[in-house]
């Protein structure tokens, strides 16, 4: 499955820039494999070294929170976008 | 202290009274929310103008912690991408302890450096709630002026 994933502005330093790329994959966590690929840089930011989705970042399959879904292992649709927001805590 | 090139936050007596309001409503918890607005360049730096003020939930529901809950998150940047404008900021209350950050807001704004950090504390002594902005990067806190318009 073809998707669209759009990158927060922190990430972008790891794409030259690129705010949007698309990727192929049957899952959130294939699709991360992917643009990883391509973007090596990305690897490590968006999947901890335990193979986690990195706590500090949301990642939603067109308005569904993965957390809520099956998290890296979501399938994904073909046209999809999977949005990666930065979270925002603090205390 | 301030970073080179720091703007000034400006915020309207509404905005401001938006984000006071929402801070209050949240206790006994913290409250939060995100800023909108133009930003220059790759990295999106701010203006320092605020052209939209999004109250947000706290996914913590705590008085200690707070997590701008995810679909208000999404449904903030969504209404910024529409105007061509981004997020620039956020912000959220010190139900007790100073206008200033904590070690933990210190440790989470690693996502955002280019960010506008402004909090609200709640503290009963000081008889109003005081609200200042700041830069945090790489685990450095500097001031961000801040002035009421409007």
């Amino acid at each position: 499955m073809s998707v669209e994933v759009r990158l927060p502005t922190l990430l972008r330093q790891y794409t030259d820039g690129t705010a949007s790329v698309t990727a192929d994959g049957a899952t959130i966590g294939e699709v991360f494999t992917a643009i990883v690929g391509q973007y090596p840089g990305l690897g490590g930011q968006l999947v901890d070294e335990s193979g986690a989705l990195h706590r500090f970042v949301n990642v939603y399959v067109n308005d569904e929170d993965i957390r809520y879904l099956d998290s890296l292992g979501t399938p994904v649709a073909e046209g999809d976008v999977v949005s990666i927001l930065p979270a925002v805590a603090g205390g | 202290m301030t970073f080179p090139g720091t703007p000034t936050l400006r915020i309207t007596r509404d905005q401001h009274r938006t984000i006071i309001g929402h801070c209050f409503d949240g206790l006994p918890d913290e409250a939060c929310g995100l800023l909108g607005g133009p930003a220059v360049g790759a990295m999106e730096e701010p203006t320092g103008v605020i052209t939209e003020v999004f109250p947000t939930r706290n996914a913590d529901a705590s008085s200690r912690t707070y997590t701008v809950d995810g679909k208000d998150m999404l449904r903030a940047m969504r209404t910024m991408d529409e105007r061509g404008e981004v997020l620039v900021g956020c912000w959220h209350s010190h139900t007790h302890t100073e206008a200033y950050p904590s070690p933990t807001d210190v440790r989470t704004a690693t996502a955002n450096p280019n960010w506008i950090y402004v909090i609200v504390s709640l503290k009963p002594e000081h008889g109003v709630p005081v609200l200042r902005g700041y830069r945090i990067r790489d685990g450095v806190v500097a001031e961000v002026p801040v002035e009421l318009i409007g």
